[in-house]
This record gives structure tokens, C-alpha cells and sequence, in this order.
């Protein structure tokens, strides 16, 4: 236990000393994606063939004898070529690493220092790169609230302190009063993470404004959107900057207690918290007088329990106090009576991670990264169909042609980019004239969009457009909490409309009604989730309106993924005229004079398939 | 169907010490027992929590991850979140679907092995598209590997079962006493 | 000076009005809502009640507070339209069957949608089908018409601390259910019926006994005796063409001739009855030295809401019978030898006297007591089906032999009332000036809690009087964590009392004033004030209840719960139970030491 600032800087000195005794560091990447392919095994067989080597291997930072440490981090980033495996000093960044590669890796990097160059990235020309900050992925990225992640032991306090965590925490509760350290996240410009943007500053300010007393810190870690990870990354593989941040935020707010809230979904996630939380208050850095100060702080995790909306502010805290994520009207505003009543601050896990750098490097340095109205970075997972998959930090104001083809490395199997899907089922789809747009907070809203938590889905010409829109509305309608009508009642309609269009019932009416209805949804729904569940489909008609018109006037998709829009014809040039598919058609769809090409009527058929089973043939095929 | 032990229950509600706050805490740890939640448990909830049973029902049945039917042994999870949605992650649901005679509202079978639902992203779209059996996570996942890993999930609950059974015979055989402790 | 709001160009000063939809409608303007209700939380649902401020943002009135300077229009084309796109979603969803509906132009949904001018609708209506939950004695809920507001659910959980009912599942798939969806009849349902009284639309309704009463009316072979609730005789007003609290018995007298009741009854008269009867119980209690206060008896909503969560304080609670049992107990004692088989329907401002009326405790042979309960909602519906033109007919007087009542079985209907009764049993002072003090020692008013202390014969007796059973609850959990100590608790279930009774035309606060005002003052016109004192009791207890006080006037809930103060009721009560009904001998033998068994009680000394 920790009493003093001497006795943290003594620590920390000792891990670094003991770090820079370690020769060599493995660090294999166990990160949600890589477990699932198969990182652990990986991490046992490094164990084996150290051993087998006779190399002695350091597993517990700070415990085991200085030798070759073996280190399980957090995501690493380029999740599509798992598992990944990294060896310091040199940086090699393996990829694809198997059980059966890890004796090869300590034979040749391990005990000789030599590349394994089969294992290394190659890109599409063929050039192999060696180390992380050679791969394009990496380079143009700015990895800073990711600085740790993946570089470091994810599950070692001693590891992030001797990366230098809980400096800036150090230097908040010794160096600076509440008003200083409110201030400097004030001027820093940094916004909210978790997709409004609003400014973190101003949120402290308005908490630490309020009459002293109970007051919390909430960490909304329930990253709902379907495809972002980006904070689960960070609660897996960096979790101690995150308590930092909101240790940082109670000492500037005067609150003592803070809640965690994890996504049921992330229990690697919940896992590591747990253990991060018990490491810091085991070294008094979390609990009673945090080394020795008056100041007091406690945290506490609740895991979600399977339900979207609890991203909202007031749902989420709802749900902490063992209720129905159901958002509730405000004023009055969270700040002022959140959580169990009280003043709460309530940021996303990359804004709480974002605040040790700002208090460790002061504002101005904190603003060199970034747009003068959305300073720092953001970290946003790309996935869909790109070469690169995944997780990915950038300076604010990145164009998404930059981070489609030079950091994601474009299009898979090369075809043609269609759309990218930003912020999720709240988000909008963008297009290719909007690749010089910078991804920030305002150019977005202006564009219509929102950086949402952070997804980036790409979508390739084989994607329906129609049948996206109609997947995120299913996924808002299907996480509508129901309390108002206009989200529950509307998304359902605006539903069941799409679900017509991509079954080939369209009609021309359709697109106007869904304008008018996202209309009403937009601007009445109760909650922010219910505000924006209709963009999606906003966006779409107004980049793909062709597409839509496509299924409802001619009842066909171009992108052939609508199955229901499927049509049975006859072939002409393989028809015997046998006439027995009109034998056995129900509908009485198939018509034709005997030894001709028989026709189908689409207007009349069900298809049921009989005909294409019956045709002997084959002349009877399936197809957009 | 497992009996339900009310005093683990009661050791669980009052481990939060029976606070109103920590009701989702405590269907979610009840879960952890029984796989899913037992009605049994729910006035015996409201009773200790001092919150109306249909105010604990209300709670349960607004989240997703409760179920207030029995589960199956192994938890199926596809992932419908948006990067294996658009890497089709629909056909692996429909095969899976198939294979075991399952619909959406059906979500478990009979024999009550297999419970498959889908959820909206598990966080690992870097490999989309995914599923996880159990809490596991298995990548790139194809309609066709999914069919090979029920395959395979059902020989070995089989062989488990054989193993179990003839262990259970050869207990009886030796030893017909110990046929309670078997059971 | 007051700040001021401006509201579509009108300037509204801001009083105290808790958000800007009370302002709205103070300055006159009718912004419609489904799910606020002044007394409960605001919920925020239902979206109508957006109003646009100078930037153009949309606000909701009933959550947004007002705002000194505040420019805010509520009738712009924007929000017509989404009213509009509202309503219609609203009405997709909603079981339109509205000529047959119970609740048809009484519906708010009806009435917006008629003032919002649909008259098409978009979208396929997904909710044909009634999906009804018949099991309530006391109202009936059909899901195709709920548009979940939530104003049930609120009320019955802060109101009336119960919530039997919730949300369940989520988002379209959302309803309101009880836990696990079973019928309302098994679930801790009270039958108080708020919210069938907060309820928009027909979802929730009353249970309606119109037909089954006709029937009984217009049988040769049956006589047919009526009573009518004091609450009831105020509550009939704008509906009939009267003011909001005006008391119109003579008239409701007359027109139940009309349509045919044989006999006409005032159940003020029972209430006399319980006054002597629970008076003397609160002696025996005061006199036991007993930690718990007696609690009243004569809601049926608080005696279900006490058997299911205090058990253990039912042998606190009064054996009175509730007024309308006692009256028909006499009735249909005094009918005994009638040649026509009788039938006794009682009028009452409440729906949980329904559910008294099937209770096992008041059936006899499987014949209940009370034939019939109807509400006063259902007698303005029969006054209108007969063609009455109620506010032209001449009042009548009630039939003989029970023809006489006193103001202190009329402020029953009202929160205090009954207390405020006792209190003047207990003097033996009926002076107008004593009967004025005890008006003002602070039983009556429309709070929830009231509670106070007065001297009685040299000792402190504390009351407290409650209305609203979140408000019983919370009273009475002080007295059981020992932190308040009563010796009497009066409480009824609808805050407010019974003129405030979920049988009753829905009311707002001051609608419910205006009907306690109305029983208030037909207390003061009354010739006599003090139960004891009407000249009818002494003969009621000469005659019919001689020897059959206890069988006739007092009940065990639930079985032979035992009430250790009340020594010699013990083997009374439990014999009472093996023979109750039979042939009104039961316990006969002990009755005669019984405390009831006397004539009307003596007088009290000293009191107050």
C-alpha cells in the first residue's frame, strides 16, 4: 500500500529498472479477437519452447527473475490477421502466429535477434514490413489513448506503471486544485467520445458546480453500437488509463464513488477491470486517502445485461440503479441529478482515457493533435470489407480516404467501395463523394452524420443498401426500449415499410412516408438513441434513392443480396418445351406452346421451386 | 430441470444485502446458476428487495440477456452485429437453425443441449463473421464450419455421456450401494 | 412583480407552476397529453404535449420547467404535424372498435384524434384483436387498446404502493403485465381501480353491472332494495347537468323510482351504525394498552392491500363490517320472510366494493349480501339509457324504515370522515360548538397524511387519517419501525377518500374539493350530526340486531384471526366463522356478554 507520492515514484522507478532488465519482451496480443484465434494456445507454446530453449521466461512482471518477459496485451489492432505477436526491443510484429511458429520465433528472434520473415506483413506488392511502425496500417495512425494498449502486459499494474500510469494522476492530486485540473480539460478541447461531442470541460464544470455532497463518476462502457470494440479494447488492454481518468475526474468534481458500467457482452472486459481495480487499491491508489491525500475514491462495476439503449445517459444509470434501461425526460440533466439523484459526471471509456494525457502534458500539447474544434484523436474500428480490419487510432479530422485506403488498406479482394456505414445503427452511410471529408465532430454533423462511439463498417458493391438500412432499423427497433411512441410506434412502421420494399411489396408511396415518419422520429423521439434510429435510413435514400426506386418499381436488387427479389425464369437456349413445369406449377405461372422455351409470369409466381426441381433439363434457374 | 435451492437464492439476494439497486446484479448471478431465471425465484426477489414482483418480472424481462426459460448446456451466439452482417452472418443462423430444428422463437432444443440466439456484436468484428459456443469465440465463421462444430459438440456430449454412463455402470456393477451417489 | 413566459404571443405569468404544460393550460391553451397526470411523475412518453421554443427546438411541456422571458409557441405547423404522424401511430396500433368500446366518448385518444381531424391512417393495423384479462371483479383490461402511457403503472405503484401491474418485455413488444402475465384477480391487485380512472383509453374500464341490475329490475318475482353511498350523491355533476359537487340525492332518489328500485336507501344510515360499533371497538382498544393502532375498516381496497403485505396487523384492523355490508346484512335480514326473492344493489363510488361484494366472507349460500354493486359512473349511464332528464326531476326522500340519517354517516365519503364521525360518538358534547371544534383538529383536508393528537379523557389519543395506500404504507411502517405510535389510523385507498373513488366521473383536484365541500355542507344542513343520535338506531338494535349484532355488523376476514385485547370475542369469533349465515344463531350463546350486545353505547364522559 502506497502512503505517499515518494513512495509511487519509488515504485514506479522500480519497475522501470526492473523492465529495462528484461532482454526481450513477447507480447502476444489477447485482445478479444485474437483469443478467438487461438491466442492463448499461442501464449502456451511460447511458455513451452522457452522452456524447452532453457530460457528463462519472466510470466509475472515485478515477481518472476528479469529474463525473457512473456506478456499477454491488449488488442494490438490489426484484428483480421490474428493472432498477432509482438518481440521488443526490435518491434517485430508477427502475424498469423500459430503454436506450431512460436519455437521457429524463439529460436531465430529470441536467442539470435534474426526476423522471421514468413511471418511478417506483406502487402499487396509483395514488400515484407518488420515492425509495427513500418506497416501502413500503423503509420499513419497516432496512437496515444492506445499508447499502452497492446504494448504492455494488460493485466500488470507494475507494467503500466513503469509505462507511466498514474502520473498524471500523481500530478493531479499533488500539483493542482479541482479548478486547476478542470481548467485544463476545459482548454484542452476534449469532447465527448461516446458520440455527441459535448465538451467534457463543461460536463466537470457543471458537476463540480454543484452543492458539495454525494456527487459520482460514471464510465458508460456498454459500446453498443454493433460493430465498435474500440473501448472494449481499451478496458481489455490499457484499463488502468481508464480508472486513471476517473479517479482524475472525482478529484476534480469532488465525487467518491464511481461506477463502471461494462456491456454483458465484454466479460474479458469485466474481467480485467476487476482485476485493474483490485491492483490499484491494493497499492492505494484506489480507496481510502489515494497515497496518502485526503482525497478518497472507490469504483465499483456493473455488467449490462443485454439491453442497447442502456448507452443513453439516463438509462444507463437507470439500469445501475437496478432498473429498466428506460431513458428518462430531462431537465433535470445528469449532471445535475444522475445517478441515484445525485450530480454525476458521465463519460464514455475513451473520454476518461483521454484525461492522464491531458493533465500529464498540459492542454497545449494536448491540442497539437487533432482540429482546432475537435482536439486529440479518435480511435474508431473499421471492419466490413477492407483489407484491414481493425482497431485504429487517428488524429481528429483524418479524411475517410485516408483511413479507408491508406490506413485500411483498401477494399477487400478489391471491389468497388460502395458506402461506409459511421456511428452505427444511430450513424449514416457515406459515399464516395464524401472521401475528403474529415472525420471530426462537426464536419460530420454537418454531413449528416455522427462519429457515433466510433464504427467504421465498409460496405462493398455487393452490399444491398436498401436491406443495410433495413438491418440497423431492425437492430433500433428491435433495442427500442418502448417507452415513447414515436421511437417504438415508428421505428415498427419504418420497419415493416423496408421489410416490404426488400421482400419486392414496395409501393411508390413508401419512400415519402419514410421520410415523413423519420421526420417525426427525429425531432420528437424521447432519447438521443430514438433521434437518430431513422438516419440510417435517411442517409441512405438520400445517397441510394436509385437503389431503393430500383426495389420498389422494378422490384429487383442490384446488388442481388434482397433473396426475395430472387426470380425464376426459364433459359430459353436450355427449354425442351416439355411442358412439364407448367404441369406442376401451382400458381399457374408457366406458360408456353409444347416444343417452344416456356415462360414464367413473375406477376403470378409464388416461388415455391417446384419448377426448378421438376426441369429435368435445367432449364428452369434462379437469379436477380 | 434443476430444483431451485432457495437459500442460494437467499444467500445471493442478501450478499447485496437485499438492496432494491442491486436487482439486476442478482438476476444475473441467479442466472449464473440456473442458466436461466426460475419463476420461483421472483417473489422470493420481491420479497427481500421490497420490490413488487411485477416490478422484478418488468426488469427481467426488459434485457436481453435474461431468460426465464431453461437454457441449453451450450450457448450459441451469433454475432448480428453490422461487420458480420455484412459478412453474412444471417446463413450461418439459418444453418444452425436447421441442423438443430430451431426457429427464432424457438431458441432451444429439446434435448435441451443446444440454446442459439444471435447478438449484436460481440466486439470481435475483426473477424466477422463470428460466434461463440459457451463464452468462446470462433472466427470467420462459415455455415458450413458452423454445421462441423454442433457435429462435433454433439460427439463429444455423447461420448461424455457414454463415458459418464459406463462409469456410472461400473460403479453399480461393483458396488450396488453407491447407485444413490450416482444419480 | 411576477416573471412572465410568453405562450403564443399571450404573456403568462409564472406562479408556481411546476412545468410549462401547467402554464400552457393556465393560460387557456388545451395541449394535449396521454401520460401526464398532475399528481403523478412526470413520464414523458407520449410526446404530444412538444412545444417549439424561439431557436426552434422542439421541448416537452410536461418535463421542461418555465423559463422567466421564455417565448414558446404550441400550435405551429411542425408540431401539428407531428402531433398528427402521433396520433396516427398510436391509432395503428390501437383496437379501434370505439362505438362498442366501454369507453367510447370518454377516450382521450378518441377525443385528439377527432380534434386532430385523422381520418386516414397509413399503416395496417396491428393490434385487431381484444386481448382481454376478465379476472378482476373490479375492472376489466384489454391489451389492443393500451397505448402505454403508463399512467396505470404509476399509479398504482406511487399512488397506491402496489404495483401489480408494469411494464414487461421492451420496445414494440413492450405491454402491461402483471408479473408473469397472470390474470389481475391473482395478482396483488387491491381492486381500487385508479387505474382504470387514469387510464386514456379503454384499456382499462370499470366492470359494468348494468345489465345484470335491468334484469333484476325488471323481475316480477323479485324485489329489489337500492343503497346509496354518501359519496356518490356528489359526484354526479357536470354529467347530469349539475355542478361539480352539488349534492343531488333527492334526485338520484327519484330517478332510481323511476327506473324501478322497489326501496331506496341511504347507506349514510349503516354508517351510523359503523360509527357506534367501531366507537366502542376503539374504547376496548385505547383501554388494552395495545403498542398498534386500531385501524379502520370500511375500505375493502385497504382491507385486501392490508391482508396481502400486513397480515399480521389484520387483528388490528376494525371487525366492522364496511357500511355497505352492514346495511345489507340488515337489508337482507329484515327481508328474511319476503315473499319475492330480494335483491340488494348498492351504488357506490368505488370499484374494489365489487370485489367486497363476491368476498366469501359477505356471501351467503353462494347468494353474495350485496346482489349488485354499481358504480356512480354506471347509475349516470342507467339514468341516461332511461330517458331521465335527471336535473328536471323533483327530489324524494328515501323509503321508511331507515329513512333518517346524520351529517356523520355523510362525510364518510370523504377523507377524515370517518375519524371525524368517531370523534363525535366519543364526546358526549354533540353541542354545534364542540361539533365545530372537532371539525378543526385536523382530520379533514385533501393531504394524504394527516395526523394529530387531541385529548380523551385526560390521555393523548393520536390519529393519524390517511388517503392512498403508498401513503398507508408509509405511515404504517413508521408505526411498525416504532418510530410513530397511533391509536387509530383511518385509511382509504383513493387519495382523497371516496369522492375521489374510481367508480366515480374522473376528477382533478379541485373536482374532488367540490365533493367533499358538497358532503361537508349536507353535514352542516343536517338536523343531526352524531351517529348516536339518530332516532332510527335505537330500534335497529331492539329489532333486527338483537342478538345478531356480531353475525349482522362484524366480519373475520380471511378466517379466525384472533384478537388477544378483545378477550371475550375469541371463541365468538371462531364460531362465528363455522356459522356464519347459517341461521343467525351463530355464537348466540356467547354473543350476549359480547360488546355489541347492548343497546346503543352510553354516553361518554369527559370527552375531548
Amino acid at each position: 500500500m502506497l502512503k505517499s507520492r515518494a513512495q509511487l515514484i519509488d515504485l514506479r522507478e522500480k519497475c522501470r529498472s526492473q523492465a529495462a532488465d528484461q532482454v526481450r519482451r513477447i507480447l502476444v496480443c489477447s485482445g478479444t479477437g485474437c483469443v478467438a484465434s487461438g491466442a492463448s494456445e499461442v501464449y502456451e507454446a511460447f511458455k513451452t519452447a522457452l522452456a524447452e530453449a532453457g530460457i528463462a521466461c519472466s510470466v509475472k512482471f515485478m515477481e518472476d527473475e528479469p529474463g525473457v518477459g512473456l506478456k499477454k496485451s491488449g488488442c494490438q489492432g490489426l484484428c483480421e490477421k490474428a493472432v498477432l505477436v509482438k518481440v521488443e526491443p526490435e518491434g517485430f510484429q508477427y502475424i498469423r502466429v500459430t503454436p506450431q511458429d512460436c519455437e521457429e520465433i524463439v529460436r531465430e528472434t529470441i536467442q539470435r535477434g534474426r526476423h522471421v520473415a514468413r511471418l511478417a506483413f506483406t502487402d499487396s506488392s509483395g514488400n515484407i514490413h518488420k515492425t509495427a511502425a513500418d506497416i501502413p496500417f500503423f503509420k499513419k495512425q497516432k496512437r496515444l489513448v492506445l499508447s499502452r494498449c497492446g504494448n504492455i502486459a494488460s493485466d500488470s499494474i507494475y507494467e503500466s506503471l513503469a509505462a507511466g500510469g498514474y502520473q498524471a494522476l500523481e500530478k493531479a492530486l499533488f500539483e493542482m486544485t479541482s479548478q486547476e485540473i478542470i481548467d485544463q480539460v476545459s482548454r484542452s478541447g476534449l469532447r465527448g467520445r461516446g458520440g455527441g461531442g459535448f465538451p467534457t470541460g463543461v460536463k466537470w464544470k457543471q458537476v463540480g458546480a454543484q452543492k458539495p455532497g454525494k456527487k459520482y463518476v460514471v464510465c458508460n462502457g456498454d459500446e453498443g453500437d454493433p460493430g465498435a470494440f474500440m473501448d472494449c479494447s481499451v478496458m481489455e488492454g490499457d484499463p488502468h488509463r481508464m480508472l486513471e481518468g476517473m479517479i482524475i475526474a472525482g478529484l476534480a468534481c469532488g465525487a467518491d464513488e464511481g461506477y463502471i458500467y461494462v456491456r454483458a457482452e465484454y466479460p474479458l472486459a469485466v474481467a480485467r477491470l476487476k482485476m485493474a481495480i483490485n491492483q490499484a487499491a491494493n497499492l492505494g491508489l484506489l480507496g481510502q486517502n489515494i497515497l496518502g491525500s485526503d482525497f478518497s475514491f472507490q469504483i465499483k462495476i456493473n455488467r449490462g445485461a443485454g439491453a442497447f439503449v442502456c448507452g443513453e445517459g439516463s438509462a444507463l444509470t437507470g439500469s445501475i440503479e437496478g432498473k429498466r434501461g428506460m431513458p428518462r425526460v430531462k431537465p433535470p440533466r445528469t449532471v445535475e441529478k444522475g445517478l441515484f439523484n445525485r450530480p454525476t459526471v458521465l463519460n464514455n471509456v475513451e473520454t476518461f482515457a483521454n484525461v492522464p494525457l491531458i493533465i500529464e502534458h498540459g492542454w497545449e500539447v494536448y491540442r497539437q493533435v487533432g482540429t482546432e474544434s475537435s482536439p486529440g484523436t479518435k480511435s474508431f474500428s473499421i471492419t466490413g470489407n477492407i483489407e484491414n480490419t481493425g482497431l485504429i487510432e487517428v488524429p481528429m479530422g483524418m479524411t475517410l480516404r485516408e483511413i479507408i485506403f491508406d490506413v485500411g488498406g483498401g477494399m477487400k479482394g478489391g471491389k468497388k467501395f460502395k458506402a461506409v456505414q459511421i456511428g452505427g445503427p444511430s450513424g449514416a452511410c457515406l459515399t464516395e463523394e464524401h472521401f475528403d471529408l474529415k472525420l471530426d465532430f462537426d464536419s460530420l454533423a454537418q454531413a449528416g452524420a455522427m462519429i457515433g462511439s466510433g464504427g467504421l463498417v465498409v460496405a462493398d458493391q455487393d452490399t444491398c443498401m436498401v436491406e443495410l438500412a433495413r438491418f440497423f432499423m431492425g437492430f433500433t427497433q428491435r433495442e427500442s426500449c418502448g417507452k415513447c411512441v414515436p421511437c417504438r410506434e415508428g421505428t415498427k412502421r419504418m420497419l415493416m415499410t423496408l421489410e416490404r420494399i426488400v421482400a419486392g411489396d414496395g409501393r411508390p408511396s413508401d419512400l415519402d412516408n419514410l421520410v415523413d415518419l423519420a421526420d417525426t422520429i427525429k425531432a420528437t423521439a424521447l432519447c438521443g438513441l430514438g433521434k437518430t434510429a431513422p438516419s440510417p435510413v435517411l442517409s441512405t435514400i438520400k445517397n441510394f434513392r436509385a437503389e431503393y426506386l430500383k426495389h420498389i418499381v422494378e422490384r429487383k436488387c442490384p446488388s442481388k443480396t434482397c433473396e426475395r427479389l430472387k426470380v425464376i425464369f426459364v433459359d430459353p437456349s436450355l427449354c425442351a418445351g416439355c411442358a412439364k413445369c407448367s404441369k406442376i406449377c401451382p400458381a399457374s405461372a408457366i406458360t408456353g406452346k409444347a416444343k417452344e422455351p416456356f415462360k414464367i409470369d413473375p406477376a403470378l409466381c409464388v416461388k415455391c421451386g417446384a419448377c426448378l426441381s421438376g426441369c429435368k433439363y435445367g432449364a428452369v434457374k434462379e437469379g436477380w | 430441470m434443476p430444483q431451485v435451492d432457495l437459500s442460494l437464492v437467499d444467500g445471493i439476494i442478501d450478499g447485496h444485502l437485499g438492496h432494491p439497486s442491486a436487482v439486476i446484479t442478482i438476476l444475473q448471478e441467479i442466472q449464473e446458476q440456473y442458466r436461466y431465471l426460475p419463476r420461483e425465484v421472483f417473489p422470493r426477489i420481491s420479497a427481500k428487495v421490497g420490490l413488487s414482483e411485477a416490478k422484478v418480472y418488468s426488469v427481467a424481462t426488459f434485457y436481453e440477456n435474461f431468460s426465464l426459460e431453461p437454457k441449453g448446456r451450450v450457448i450459441i451466439k451469433v454475432c448480428d452485429g453490422t461487420a458480420c452482417h455484412v459478412r453474412r452472418s444471417l446463413p450461418i443462423l439459418s444453418r444452425l437453425q436447421k441442423e438443430l430444428n430451431l426457429t427464432d422463437g424457438k431458441v432451444t432444443t429439446e434435448d435441451l443441449l443446444f440454446t442459439v440466439e444471435t447478438v449484436a456484436c460481440l466486439g470481435a468484428c475483426g473477424l466477422a463473421p463470428v460466434l461463440t459456443v459457451s463464452g468462446q469465440a470462433h472466427p470467420a465463421m462459415t455455415p458450413d464450419k458452423a454445421a462441423d462444430l454442433i457435429k462435433a459438440i454433439r460427439e463429444t456430449e455423447l461420448k461424455t455421456a457414454a463415458a459418464l454412463a459406463s462409469e456410472h455402470s461400473a460403479l453399480r456393477s461393483n458396488d450396488p450401494s453407491t447407485n444413490a451417489v450416482g444419480n | 412583480m411576477l416573471p412572465m413566459m410568453t405562450i403564443d404571443g399571450i404573456p403568462v405569468e409564472i406562479n408556481g407552476e411546476r412545468n410549462m404544460l401547467e402554464l400552457i393550460r393556465k393560460a387557456g391553451i388545451e395541449l394535449p397529453t396521454f401520460c401526464y397526470v398532475s399528481d403523478l411523475s412526470i413520464h414523458g412518453a407520449c410526446r404530444m404535449c412538444l412545444v417549439e421554443n424561439e431557436r426552434g427546438g422542439l421541448e416537452a411541456a410536461c418535463s421542461e420547467p418555465p423559463r422567466p422571458g421564455a417565448k414558446i409557441l404550441t400550435n405551429t405547423r411542425r408540431l401539428r404535424k407531428y402531433r398528427k404522424n402521433i396520433l396516427e401511430l398510436i391509432l395503428a396500433n390501437h383496437n379501434r372498435d370505439c362505438t362498442v368500446c366501454a369507453n367510447n366518448n370518454k377516450c382521450r385518444l378518441q377525443d385528439l384524434a377527432i380534434r386532430f381531424n385523422i381520418d386516414k391512417i397509413r399503416y395496417k393495423n396491428t393490434s385487431l384483436m381484444p386481448i382481454i384479462d376478465d379476472s378482476s371483479a373490479c375492472v376489466t383490461v384489454d391489451r389492443s387498446k393500451c397505448i402505454l402511457c403508463g399512467d396505470c403503472v404509476r399509479v398504482c405503484e406511487e399512488v397506491q404502493g402496489i404495483g401489480a401491474i408494469d411494464f414487461a418485455e421492451r420496445g414494440s413488444r413492450m405491454v402491461i403485465s402483471t408479473a408473469f402475465g397472470v390474470p389481475l384477480a391473482k395478482s396483488p391487485c387491491v381492486g381500487c381501480g385508479q387505474c382504470s380512472a387514469v387510464c386514456p383509453t379503454g384499456a382499462i374500464v370499470v366492470k359494468n353491472s348494468i345489465e345484470a341490475a335491468w334484469s333484476d329490475i325488471d323481475d316480477p318475482n323479485v324485489e329489489t332494495s337500492v343503497q346509496i353511498a354518501p359519496a356518490v350523491r356528489v359526484a354526479l355533476g357536470t354529467q347530469l347537468g349539475l355542478n361539480n359537487g352539488t349534492s343531488s340525492m333527492g334526485l338520484i332518489v327519484a330517478a332510481l323510482r323511476r327506473m324501478g328500485f322497489d326501496k331506496v336507501y341511504d347507506t349514510s344510515l349503516a354508517a351510523d351504525l359503523t360509527v357506534i360499533e367501531e366507537s366502542q371497538e376503539f374504547l376496548e382498544h385505547v383501554g388494552s394498552d395495545s403498542k398498534l393502532p386500531l385501524f379502520t375498516s370500511c375500505c375493502p381496497a385497504w382491507i385486501k392491500f392490508c391482508e396481502n403485505n400486513y397480515p399480521e396487523l389484520m387483528n388490528k384492523v376494525s371487525t366492522c363490517k364496511s357500511p355497505m355490508q352492514m346495511f345489507a346484512s340488515v337489508i337482507k335480514a329484515s327481508s328474511a320472510n319476503s315473499k319475492k326473492r330480494h335483491v340488494h344493489i348498492a351504488i357506490m363510488p368505488c370499484t374494489a366494493k365489487k370485489l367486497e361484494a363476491k368476498r366469501g366472507e359477505f356471501t351467503v349460500d353462494s347468494v353474495p349480501m350485496v346482489d349488485h354493486v354499481l358504480t356512480s359512473q354506471e347509475l349516470i349511464q342507467m339514468i341516461k339509457e332511461s330517458g331521465i332528464i335527471f336535473d328536471q326531476l323533483e327530489p324524494e326522500a328515501v323509503d321508511s324504515p331507515y329513512g333518517v340519517v346524520t351529517g356523520a354517516g355523510v362525510i364518510f365519503g370523504v377523507t377524515g370522515g370517518v375519524t371525524e364521525a368517531v370523534l363525535r360518538a366519543l364526546s358526549d358534547d354533540h353541542s354545534g360548538m364542540v361539533i365545530k371544534q372537532l371539525a378543526q383538529v385536523g382530520e379533514r383536508g385533501m393531504e394524504g397524511i394527516k395526523e394529530f393528537e387531541i385529548k380523551y379523557k385526560n390521555r393523548p389519543v393520536r390519529v393519524g387519517v390517511v388517503s392512498g395506500l403508498a401513503n398507508a404504507r408509509k405511515l404504517i411502517n413508521s408505526v411498525l419501525s416504532g418510530e410513530k405510535v397511533f391509536d387509530l389510523i383511518e385509511v382509504m385507498a383513493c387519495p382523497g377518500g371516496c369522492v375521489a373513488g374510481a367508480g366515480q366521473p374522473v376528477a382533478d383536484l379541485n373536482v374532488k374539493i367540490a365533493r367533499s365541500k358538497g358532503l361537508y355542507t349536507e353535514d352542516k344542513l343536517s338536523a343531526i350530526k352524531t351517529s348516536g343520535d339518530n332516532p332510527l338506531i335505537d330500534g335497529l338494535y331492539q329489532g333486527v340486531l338483537k342478538g345478531r349484532v356480531h353475525e349482522l355488523l362484524h366480519v373475520s376476514y380471511g378466517g379466525a384471526h384472533q384478537r388477544l385485547h378483545h378477550s371475550s370475542d375469541q371463541s365468538l369469533e371462531l364460531s362465528h366463522e363455522n356459522d356464519h349465515g347459517a341461521n343467525g344463531q351463530g355464537g348466540n350463546g356467547q354473543s350476549e356478554n359480547d360488546h355489541a350486545e347492548r343497546n346503543p353505547p352510553t354516553p361518554i364522559h369527559d370527552a375531548i
